[in-house]
C-alpha cells in the first residue's frame, strides 16, 4: 500500500504513527514541548477504531508504571513527555529495563536543569544513554533528526523493544517535536494477536506461572541476572548500530552530532567547504548503541572531530572514548534552549581544531 | 522422637478437616508467625479457586512485606514499585479488560508513597480489586512509623510515640476512597478470628462479582497486625489491635452498592 | 530554491496559520518545508511568530537566525527582526499600528496595509491571507492554485466555504501591496 503525504508537528507525526504501527497503549501526562502528542491521540480517539488504549495519567510516575503494566501483559505500549518528567519516570524505565519489558518512551528534550526552559536542547544524553535510573541498565537509544524519523521509528522502536525486551528511548528535542515537516505516514497496521510467552495473561493449565518482576535478593542469581543484562548489551552493540555520513569520504574534519544539531550540522559542512575546509558530517542514530566502532575507523583517516551538542558537553565524552587519543576532538554546544547556527559551529571549528 | 501410635489410621479422606487450598503453591511463607498477611493469603487462593479465576487472575504485589507474594499464589504476577500497583493495575486491566486484576498493598506502600496513585485509579473507577492490609507500621524494613500509625504508637521511627503535632495524624485513606464516585465497593475487614475470616472472605467474593459486571473500584481494607513491629507476641497483638486499631479503624461497610 | 521566511506579530493574528498555509502550499509545489513556531507561553496573548522555509533541497536547520523575507505585524516584532534580515531581503509590513517604521536602508520594504483593507471588507479573519497575498507578489514562488490546494489541506472540512472569500483576499493583497524603498 502507498504511504500517505502529510504535513505534521513531529510531535503529531508520533502519535499517528502510533496507531498506524498497531500500538496497544499509550499513557502520558502533558508537559511542554511535547503535549501535542496525547492531544492528538485524545482527538484521534483510536478506541473507536483500532481499539489503542489512550489515558492521561495523574504524574509521570503513574503513567510509566502504567508502561510497566503493560508492557507485562505482551502489549506494545508507550509514553512520551519532555526532560524534567523523563526524570519523574525514571523509577518506572529502571524497574521495566530489570523486568526485561519492551515498551517506547519518547522524549521531547528541552533545556535544564531542574524547571529549565521548555525550548528545544539535547542535556539529556547522559540520562538517556547511561541508564538514567539506578542499576546497571541500559536503554536502546534512537535519535531522530526530521519529523519523518520521529514516525519511522516509532515501528523501529517497538521491533527493537520486542526483539531484545528492552525499553527503547526514543531522543528527541523541542524543534523536532513542534516542527512541522512533510512525513510519509505507513499504512495502518492490525494490533498484533500475538502474545509473548512471558506475558502475564492468566495462568493457563498449560503452563507454569509467568511472573514479571525486577527483584532477586539473593546475590548470587542477581549478579547471573545482571551478566545476562550485559549479555544483550553487547549483542545490541554488535548488531543494532545506526549511524549516516555525510561528506565524510575525503573529510579532513569530522563533525559528530545527533537530532537536530546534525541538521545544522549538515548546513555547517556546506559553508566549511565553500571555504576550502574539508569538513564531514557523522550522525549517529543510535547514541546507544552508539557508532564507536565507525568513529575509531574515521579517527585513523582525518586530523580531528567536534561534537556538537545543545549541551555543555555529553556526547563528547562518547566521541573522545571512540577516538581513543588518535586525533584531538572537542565540543561545541549552545544551552539553554538556544539552537546552534551553522555559521557558529564552523567558527568553532576553526579557532579549536585548525587554528588561524 | 516420639512415636504416635496409630497415626496411620486417622490420616483418611473422611478425616480430613482442614487442607491447603490448590492455589497455594508450595513455598514456604516468609510472614512472621502470627501474621495476618498468611490468611489474607490464603482466603484470596481460595476464592480465586473456588470462582475459576486461575487463568483469568493477575495479581501485582508491590514493595512492601508482601512483595514476594508471586511465590505464593500459583497464578500470574506482577512485582510493582512502591506505590505504583494500582497504576499497573489500571494498565492491566485497560488491556485485558476481562481478566480478574487485583493489587494487594500495604499501608505504607498504599497510603503514603503510592496515596495518588490510589486516590486517582479509585477517582477514574479502574476496574480492579484493591486489598489493602493496614497494620500501622512498615513491616518489611523493620517497623518504621507508617500513614497509619497511631497517635502515640511507638515505632522505630517514632522512638517516643507518634506526635500528632510533629508527626500529623493517621490517614484513613479508605474513609477518603469510599468518598469517590469512581469506588464501588469499600469495606473495612478483619482476619483474626474465624468470624471475621468469613467476612472478609464474603468481601473479595463480592468484589470478584463486581469487578465482573465492570461496576468500578473495589477497596477491601483488612486491618491486621504486625506482632514483629509492634513487639508483642501473636496473641498480644491480636488483642491490643481490637482494643486500639479496631476503634480507629472501626471494622464494616464504608460504601456498599446500591442494589 | 531555497526562501526563508520569518512571521512576527500578536497571537491571535493568524501568524501561525499564515506559515502554516505556506507550508501546505510548498508542499502542494512538491517542495521541501519547514514550520517551527515559537511556541509555550510567550504565545498566550503575547508575540507570536514563525519560520516558514520553502526550499528545492533538503532543508537543514528548522531553526535560523537570518531571512530572506520578513512579515511582520506588529511593532514589537519589526522591532525584534528588522535586523534579522539578510542584506538585499524583503521586509513586508502592515502599517497598522506601527509608530517606528523600518530604518534599514539596505533591504527591500514593502508595504501591505491589510488590516486596514480586511475591515474594508468586512472579513477580519482574511487579515493574514490579504498579507500572504502581498508577499507571493513579491515572492511568486507558490503558484497560486498551490496555494488554493495549500489552504484546502490546512483549513478543517467544515471551513472551506470561507476558500473562495480566501481566494478573493489573496488577488486583493496582490492588488494593494506597495513598495516603499528598495535596497541600496
Amino acid at each position: 500500500m502507498e504511504k500517505e503525504l502529510r504535513l505534521m508537528k513531529g510531535n503529531e507525526a508520533v502519535a499517528e504513527a502510533a496507531i498506524r504501527a498497531g500500538v496497544d497503549g499509550y499513557f502520558g501526562y502533558p508537559i511542554t514541548p511535547q503535549t501535542e502528542i496525547i492531544e492528538y491521540l485524545m482527538e484521534a480517539n483510536p478506541a473507536e477504531t483500532t481499539g489503542m488504549v489512550v489515558l492521561q495519567a495523574e504524574s509521570e510516575i503513574a503513567a510509566i508504571n502504567m508502561v510497566y503494566g503493560g508492557a507485562a501483559c505482551g502489549k506494545k505500549v508507550m509514553t512520551s513527555s519532555s526532560s524534567p518528567g523523563i526524570s519523574l519516570k525514571q523509577e518506572g524505565i529502571t524497574y521495566i529495563a530489570g523486568a526485561e519489558l519492551p515498551c517506547l518512551i519518547v522524549n521531547v528534550v528541552r533545556g535544564g536543569p531542574g524547571l529549565g526552559t521548555i525550548q528545544p536542547a539535547q542535556s539529556d544524553y547522559f540520562q538517556a544513554t547511561k541508564g538514567g535510573g539506578h542499576g546497571d541498565y541500559h536503554l536502546i537509544v534512537l535519535a531522530p533528526a526530521s519529523v519523518q524519523e520521529m514516525a519511522d521509528f516509532v515501528d523501529l522502536s517497538f521491533e527493537l523493544a520486542f526483539k531484545y525486551r528492552n525499553p527503547v528511548m526514543m531522543l528527541s528535542d523541542g524543534a523536532i517535536g513542534q516542527m512541522m515537516e512533510k512525513v510519509y505516514l505507513s499504512p495502518q497496521k492490525e494490533r498484533s494477536k500475538t502474545i509473548p510467552e512471558w506475558a502475564t495473561t492468566g495462568k493457563p493449565s498449560t503452563r507454569e506461572r509467568n511472573i514479571i518482576t525486577s527483584l532477586d535478593l539473593d546475590p548470587n542469581r542477581q549478579e547471573l541476572f545482571n551478566r545476562k543484562l550485559l549479555a544483550k548489551y553487547d549483542e545490541i552493540r554488535e548488531k543494532e548500530v545506526r549511524f549516516e555520513e555525510f561528506q565524510c569520504e575525503d573529510a579532513e574534519y569530522i563533525l559528530v552530532a545527533y537530532g537536530t544539531s546534525a541538521r545544522v550540522c549538515q548546513k555547517s559542512v556546506q559553508l566549511a567547504r565553500e571555504q576550502g575546509i574539508k569538513a564531514g558530517l557523522l550522525r549517529p542514530i543510535t547514541l546507544f548503541p552508539f557508532p564507536t566502532k565507525r568513529i575509531n575507523e574515521l579517527a585513523g583517516k582525518v586530523k580531528g572531530m567536534l561534537s556538537v551538542e545543545m549541551s555543555a558537553g555529553q556526547m563528547v565524552e562518547d566521541v573522545l572514548l571512540s577516538v581513543n587519543g588518535k586525533v584531538p576532538v572537542y565540543h561545541f554546544g549552545r544551552m539553554g534552549g538556544i539552537v546552534t547556527t551553522p555559521e557558529e559551529v564552523v567558527e568553532s571549528l576553526k579557532s579549536k581544531l585548525i587554528g588561524d | 522422637m516420639v512415636e504416635f501410635s496409630g497415626i496411620k489410621e486417622i490420616i483418611k479422606p473422611e478425616n480430613l478437616v482442614y487442607k491447603k487450598t490448590r492455589i497455594m503453591t508450595e513455598n514456604i511463607l516468609s510472614y512472621c508467625p502470627g501474621c495476618g498477611h498468611g490468611t489474607a493469603h490464603r482466603i484470596l487462593a481460595e476464592i480465586i479457586d473456588e470462582e475459576g479465576l486461575q487463568s483469568e487472575a493477575i495479581g501485582v504485589s508491590p514493595v512492601g512485606c508482601s512483595v514476594f507474594m508471586y511465590n505464593y499464589l500459583d497464578i500470574d504476577w506482577q512485582e510493582a514499585a512502591h506505590g505504583r500497583a494500582p497504576a499497573v493495575a489500571t494498565a492491566i486491566k485497560r488491556l485485558l479488560p476481562d481478566k480478574f486484576v487485583f493489587t494487594y498493598q500495604g499501608d505504607g506502600d498504599l497510603a503514603a508513597i503510592g496515596t495518588a496513585e490510589t486516590i486517582h485509579s479509585c477517582n477514574r473507577g479502574e476496574n480492579i480489586l484493591i486489598i489493602f492490609i493496614n497494620n500501622g507500621i512498615y513491616g518489611m524494613t523493620g517497623g518504621q512509623m507508617a500513614p497509619t500509625t497511631l497517635p502515640g504508637m511507638k515505632s522505630s521511627t517514632s522512638p517516643y510515640g507518634r506526635d500528632v503535632k510533629t508527626m500529623g495524624y493517621p490517614l484513613k485513606i479508605t474513609d477518603i476512597v469510599a468518598t469517590l464516585p469512581g469506588s464501588y465497593y469499600v469495606t473495612r475487614q478483619s482476619v483474626h478470628t474465624a468470624a471475621n475470616v468469613k467476612k472478609t472472605k464474603k468481601a473479595i467474593r463480592k468484589a470478584v462479582h463486581y469487578q465482573k459486571l465492570n461496576k468500578g473500584t473495589c477497596l477491601i481494607e483488612i486491618v491486621s497486625n504486625c506482632p514483629s513491629g509492634w513487639k508483642m507476641t501473636p496473641v498480644q497483638s491480636n488483642k491490643w489491635m481490637e482494643e486500639n486499631m479496631f476503634p480507629y479503624y472501626p471494622l464494616g461497610d464504608l460504601k456498599t452498592p446500591q442494589e | 530554491m531555497t526562501e526563508e521566511i520569518i512571521i512576527a506579530g500578536f497571537g491571535g493574528q493568524g501568524v501561525l496559520s499564515m506559515g502554516k498555509i505556506m507550508a501546505y502550499s510548498g508542499v502542494m509545489q512538491d517542495m521541501e518545508v519547514s514550520w517551527m513556531p515559537s511556541y509555550g507561553p510567550e504565545m498566550r496573548g503575547g508575540t507570536a511568530n514563525v519560520i516558514v522555509i520553502i526550499s528545492s533541497e533538503r532543508i537543514s536547520s528548522p531553526i535560523i537566525k537570518h531571512f530572506d523575507t520578513a512579515i511582520i505585524l506588529n511593532q514589537q516584532s519589526l522591532d525584534k527582526f528588522e535586523s534579522s534580515i539578510k542584506p538585499g531581503g524583503v521586509l513586508i509590513y502592515d502599517g497598522n499600528g506601527i509608530t517606528r517604521h523600518p530604518e534599514r536602508k539596505d533591504i527591500n520594504v514593502y508595504r501591505v496595509d491589510a488590516a486596514e483593507e480586511a475591515s474594508r471588507m468586512n472579513s477580519p479573519k482574511t487579515f493574514n491571507t490579504i498579507v500572504l497575498g502581498g508577499f507571493l507578489k513579491v515572492k511568486p514562488i507558490i503558484k497560486l492554485e498551490n496555494v488554493i490546494k495549500g489552504l484546502k489541506k490546512s483549513l478543517p472540512e467544515r471551513y472551506h466555504n470561507l476558500i473562495p472569500m480566501n481566494e478573493k483576499a489573496l488577488i486583493r493583497g496582490e492588488e494593494i501591496i506597495k513598495e516603499v524603498q528598495k535596497a541600496l
